[in-house]
């Protein structure tokens, strides 16, 4: 995965995540992975078709789940409540949406999906030649997870081209 | 949440009708704390673009924020359908993923204005102020209460 395909996500998930908590982030430690993913707690995917493919997962433990989404409803909800999963959802979303938009700004084509909610405790295995990136962003609320898998389809289809000429 | 001066219909003073329709409960439910700060009131609510056609004939509201990303009919599709029936629909697109094209696509398609997410409450009622033009008018909350008890 190429950084210049990635930052897009971390700036609008650091933007996003500073405004919607109206508080200081502290990105944390990036690695790759190539192994099968595994849930931490609350997790919203989103996946993406286009120029570029892929998925992104925001994965929260469930207290710190609680604590934001606490904090954007005004007021105390529960664990089990739907609005916690709603949340995370809608703050994929909003994260999704930004990088989308700056990822457009930059001539790259593509449809993104509503947000769902990742019940599986592991599951979404990356495909083969797409490795994900996963980092988290330190709040006040608890750390955020953010899991990337993608891929330039745009830079594959060319290079199939000229693998076939 | 800040308050705002009440806007309201200007024909009747009373609280300007919201249609909010988004698939995420989370954000119905922060326009809808928006909607209250601005002495607006939410007529209805729908969760993909279908609903939102229906609920648009039965509750005939003023203004319309109208997400794009969502399942069964995205919104851009049911703002067109909604603008097709009632020319005069007026639909503010509040969407995360504000790109060019899109924004071109929406106002082609007859919402008159974009607002990104995450919305600032105080962009989205300057939107609102605009949108309405001449139907709508911001009032002191001393005055919105007078043109109540007038009623």
């Amino acid at each position: 995965m190429k950084m210049d395909l990635i930052q897009p996500f971390i700036n609008a998930a650091d933007a996003v995540l500073a405004e919607t908590l109206q508080c200081n982030t502290h990105i944390g430690d990036m690695t790759m992975e190539e192994e099968t993913y595994r849930r931490k707690g609350v997790a919203a995917v989103i996946t993406v078709n286009g120029d570029i493919e892929g998925r992104v997962i925001f994965d929260i433990d469930p207290a710190t789940a609680i604590r934001i989404a606490s904090t954007l409803a005004g007021q105390t909800v529960a664990q089990s409540d739907q609005i916690v999963s709603e949340t995370i959802c809608e703050l994929a979303n909003l994260v999704i949406g930004n990088a989308v938009t700056s990822l457009n700004d930059q001539g790259f084509r593509f449809h993104i999906h509503p947000p769902a909610v990742h019940r599986d405790e592991l599951g979404l295995k990356n495909t083969e030649d797409t490795e994900a990136l996963v980092m988290y962003f330190e709040t006040p609320a608890g750390n955020v997870f953010m899991n990337i898998a993608m891929r330039y389809n745009r830079r594959r289809r060319g290079e199939e081209l000229v693998a076939t000429v | 949440m800040e308050q705002f001066a009440a806007l309201v219909r200007t024909k009747d003073r009373q609280p300007v009708r919201y249609l909010v329709v988004d698939d995420s409960v989370f954000a119905r439910k922060n326009l809808t704390k928006m909607i209250d700060s601005f002495g607006g009131y939410v007529a209805g609510e729908a969760g993909d673009g279908c609903t939102a056609i229906t609920e648009y004939d039965r509750t005939r509201p003023d203004i319309v924020l109208m997400d794009i990303t969502m399942p069964q009919m995205e919104g851009i599709e049911a703002a067109e359908r909604i603008v097709r029936s009632h020319p005069d629909a007026r639909i503010v697109m509040v969407s995360s993923v504000g790109y060019q094209e899109n924004i071109v696509a929406a106002l082609q398609k007859g919402a008159r204005h974009f607002v990104q997410k995450p919305v600032k409450p105080e962009v989205l009622y300057e939107v609102i102020k605009y949108v309405l033009g001449d139907e709508g008018m911001a009032v002191s909350s001393a005055s919105a209460a007078a043109g109540d008890s007038g009623q």
